[in-house]
């Protein structure tokens, strides 16, 4: 029966008065989210903005240093080199990637040791994993030292300082970035896919190339995208690995800045943001793109 | 405050209409609920009745159209201050308190002193069969556990009205049909006016006093289960309770409340519980299939019948009941349900036949 | 097809040797008694830990590059969560725009960002201190915070809200009540990678740190200009154990909220 729960009708009454007045509260996500967008205004948007219109503005309105690029021919080595590197990067990166995102979902009893081993280089600093890479490849380093011991060379052989160096070490540092979207298309497939592939006679291989790989495209596509896209930026690594000759647009724009040659700097900065962004934008669109975005956001 | 009246509240819903951005969910229902009334929304996904039940809770504000509670507009008023209780589908239980804190919660935002609140929880954890689960947390509860708890939430404030979104619909069918009984134990033992939205037909012909029909945000049929299912007012509903048969037919007279129709050059009786209807009229002739009976040495009924010849093209046999697919002479089908009984002759596919049924089962929609 | 295993096992350990294989040699050298960099080391030793602590400029670097993180975390904090409750209520366009300046760190690269920080804060006069780094870091963290207390955010059923609400909580009282608490593994996650982003940051503090404000990576970089000798490698196993630790507490943290 109800007297069990019966209660004086006197606290059953809200006393409390009415929240928020409606136009105060049409207000709260402006107040919310001014203070941070005038934060990154003032000391990150405005400051970046301002160094970009060097190229245009410098000493006056014109587009003088974009036609001169035209014919820089430092310009165009760099910019080339700096897409070779991002390129390579990323077609190495997708080798060695694929097969770890596969273990990784086909291999639940050691996934997190190799999830482990994934993300504990990748929460390490890009500083300190371009150093770990200094320590390896140096003329003392452990390659050199295990190849002499082997037979294979007989004297130490220069690795470090060259576009070889830098483009390991981008791979390492960047591998993560390939493996978790992969990884995440990889286990949205419906397992039954795959096994109804083989019971319609197809060959592990087949299965993989036909059922697997096809329906992996979406994360390959992300991971791809996001390692070209961090890849072209690089500054860190090629600077501490890479050799005097192969520099990429970043160290480009570095001694530009350390010649106080502002106007091109800020002109290769702009190609720079410029390829990143168009990059983006083209294959953005791609099913699958926008999310594996996103949840490597997250 | 509400003294005088019952202790459940009575709810008036008047051309209640709700679009967003052109698309309308709910195009004018306008109903009265009862004070203690156990009254269910029903319909398909759609149809408007989760819509409706938002508005009533007030995290909608409607397009037009008047909500009352007790004969006052509530439609000004936040939900927080409507004082009505409501479970959730899928409950929304909040995941970091314990039971105990989530019930105690609607006691708490009134202000109940702590001591006074330990007992009420208390209290109505007995009330839903789960006293001691108090210090558990949500997700240490299997479903129906939870089901109870939300439950025990949405009343231990005394609310007069309970609103209650397909709160069985994540729960196996054995427990659905316990705390369907549980729930009608409560309305009958609360008082308070029960507001019940589901899409299983059979749940809303088992709890509620009265059913609303929805279909396309308005009101198909307001009316007792029974009323429902033998008189359905419209297509609509005679094909969305239950299984109907329906006969394309034209009105050729009317014999006191029973109007005669013309089918495939057979005369059928119906009565027309809904509409006004003229000589010439084309109408559709309705009949559950399990009212329909093969009219072979058969007893006869005392009641006015109805007869045809059809042909077997389809015998089922499934468990408690045969089903029969039948074809009449203009080739349309008719279904027909009989109690499976060793004693009954089977009928052969390609058999002909005569069924009967009364002109009380045959309406027009 | 146990061949096929065998090769595919091969294949697989080999590149999570690749993966793992540079932190460890860089742990081990740090352990090395050697004066100079060699590999495998002579024996083991503390003495590069002990020329570590017994610097005083690599203890300065050190404390900096800890309480800018800190103040770091707090504004990062601060800002993103209260942008992330309000972003997804602005309208449309404004939404968009919002979160793409918020996000845009993210993309942008370093190089670019840094210089345009460097170009302005030199006019602020905040080159060579330690404010122009807090300043910095909070917009390069800030990314972190918002993406990780809107996935908390959007995590959280609706009907939550609305329960609260028939239950008769206010708005004000919801929020309070019920969907902070629900946030605030997302926060917390959100401060840990704040933190490590500061800590860890160097491209900006290359150009802004001057003399005034050398941070620990900036140091290790000015360093690794002149030689590669071990000290480097034991301050990089410290920060190495640092971030591991934080970055699996927030890992476990996330896995926590998200089942």
């Amino acid at each position: 029966m109800s007297e069990a729960v019966e209660i004086p009708s006197g606290t059953l009454t809200v006393t409390r008065p009415i929240g928020v007045q409606f136009s105060w509260r049409k207000a709260i996500p402006w107040l919310l989210t001014g203070p941070l967008l005038l934060f990154m205004l003032a000391f990150y948007a405005v400051p970046v903005v301002a160094m970009l219109l060097r190229s245009v503005n410098d000493p006056t309105w014109t587009l003088a240093h974009f036609h001169a690029l035209a014919s820089d021919t430092v310009f165009f080595k760099v910019f080339s080199n700096t897409l070779y590197t991002a390129f390579t990067v990323t077609i190495g990166a997708l080798l060695f990637g694929y097969p770890l995102a596969l273990a990784l979902v086909r291999t639940p009893r050691w996934a997190p040791v190799i999830l482990i081993m994934i993300l504990l280089p990748f929460w390490t600093s890009v500083l300190v994993r371009s150093y770990a890479w200094m320590v390896l490849m140096g003329r003392h380093g452990l390659i050199n030292e295990a190849l002499l011991a082997l037979g294979t060379i007989e004297r130490p052989f220069r690795i470090l300082n060259t576009p070889l160096a830098t483009q390991i070490a981008m791979i390492h540092i960047l591998l993560p970035y390939m493996v978790l979207p992969i990884a995440n298309a990889l286990r949205q497939i419906d397992p039954s896919l795959p096994r109804a592939s083989s019971g319609l006679g197809a060959t592990p291989w087949g299965t993989f190339r036909q059922i697997t790989l096809p329906l992996s495209m979406s994360g390959v596509a992300a991971g791809m995208l996001l390692v070209f896209v961090l890849a072209l930026g690089f500054y860190i690594t090629p600077a501490m690995l890479g050799g005097p000759r192969e520099i990429t647009l970043s160290m480009l724009i570095d001694l530009q800045v350390d010649q106080l040659n502002w106007a091109y700097a800020a002109t290769l900065s702009a190609v720079l943001l410029a390829t990143t962004l168009a990059i983006i934008g083209v294959f953005y669109r791609l099913p699958g793109v926008s999310n594996a975005f996103r949840m490597g956001a997250r | 405050m509400m003294n005088g009246v019952g202790r459940g509240a009575s709810v008036s819903l008047n051309d209640l209409q709700k679009s967003y951005g052109g698309v309308t969910a709910v195009a004018g229902v306008t109903l009265d609920i009862r004070s203690g009334e156990f009254l269910t929304l029903l319909g398909p996904s759609g149809s408007g009745k989760t819509t409706t039940l938002t508005m009533i809770a007030g995290f909608e504000t409607p397009t037009d159209g008047d909500i009352a509670i007790d004969g006052k507009s509530v439609v000004a008023m936040p939900p927080y201050r409507r004082n009505i209780g409501m479970v959730f589908q899928n409950y929304a239980l909040f995941p970091h308190l314990t039971v105990a804190d989530n019930i105690g919660f609607p006691l708490k935002q009134r202000g109940v002193p702590k001591a006074e609140r330990t007992k009420l929880v208390g209290d109505a954890l007995e009330l839903v069969q789960l006293p001691g689960y108090g210090a558990r947390y949500p997700r240490q509860l299997s479903g129906g556990q939870q089901q109870r708890v939300a439950l025990a939430r949405a009343i231990v404030f005394k609310p007069r009205l309970l609103l209650m979104d397909e709160p069985l619909g994540a729960l196996d069918k054995q427990l659905r049909e316990t705390l369907q009984l549980e729930m009608r134990r409560l309305h009958a033992d609360l008082g308070i006016t029960f507001i019940y939205v589901t899409h299983d037909q059979e749940e809303a012909l088992t709890m509620s006093d009265r059913i609303a029909v929805m279909n396309e945000g308005l009101v198909a049929q307001v009316g007792r289960p029974e009323d429902l299912y033998d008189r359905p007012d419209n297509h609509f509903v005679a094909a969305f309770i239950g299984e109907s048969n329906f006969l394309p037919a034209v009105v050729r007279g009317f014999e006191d409340e029973v109007v005669v129709a013309e089918y495939n050059g057979s005369l059928i009786r119906a009565i027309s519980p809904s509409k006004q209807r003229d000589a010439g009229m084309k109408v559709i002739l309705s009949t559950r299939p399990e009212r329909i009976r093969f009219a072979d040495g058969a007893v006869e009924s005392p009641a006015p019948q109805n007869r045809l010849n059809v042909t077997v093209t389809e015998a089922v046999f499934a468990g408690e009941r045969c089903r029969y697919m039948l074809r009449t002479g203009d080739g349309s089908s008719i279904v027909l349900k009989e109690p499976s009984s060793a004693a009954i002759r089977r009928r052969e596919v390609g058999e002909r036949v005569e069924i009967s049924w009364s002109v009380a089962d045959t309406i027009l929609v | 097809m146990t061949a096929m295993r065998a090769l595919s096992t091969t294949v697989v350990g080999l590149i999570l040797l690749f993966l793992t294989l540079p932190i460890i040699i860089v742990v081990v050298v740090s352990f090395s008694s050697a004066t100079y960099l060699t590999f495998p080391p002579p024996a083991l030793g503390l003495r590069w830990y002990a020329a570590y602590f017994g610097s005083e400029a690599w203890l300065q670097s050190t404390w900096l590059s800890i309480w800018v993180a800190a103040v770091v975390v707090v504004l990062a904090t601060i800002l993103g969560t209260l942008a992330a409750l309000g972003v997804a209520h602005l309208p449309k366009p404004l939404r968009v725009l919002a979160s793409t300046l918020i996000l845009s760190p993210l993309i942008v690269p370093g190089i670019i960002v840094a210089i345009g920080i460097y170009y302005a804060f030199a006019q602020y006069g905040l080159v060579g201190s330690p404010v122009g780094l807090i300043l910095a870091h909070t917009c390069l963290a800030v990314p972190f915070v918002v993406t990780s207390v809107s996935a908390s955010l959007a995590g959280i059923d609706p009907r939550l809200e609305q329960a609260a609400l028939s239950l008769g909580a206010t708005p004000t009282g919801a929020f309070f009540q019920i969907t902070l608490p629900l946030i605030r593994p997302g926060v917390l996650v959100g401060a840990l990678f704040a933190f490590i982003t500061s800590f860890d940051e160097l491209i900006v503090a290359i150009y802004i740190s001057g003399s005034g404000a050398v941070s620990l990576p900036r140091r290790m970089w000015d360093d690794l200009q002149f030689q590669i000798e071990p000290t480097i490698a034991a301050v990089s196993t410290l920060t190495i154990v640092l971030t591991a630790v934080l970055m699996g507490c927030a890992h476990l943290l996330q896995r926590r909220s998200a089942t």
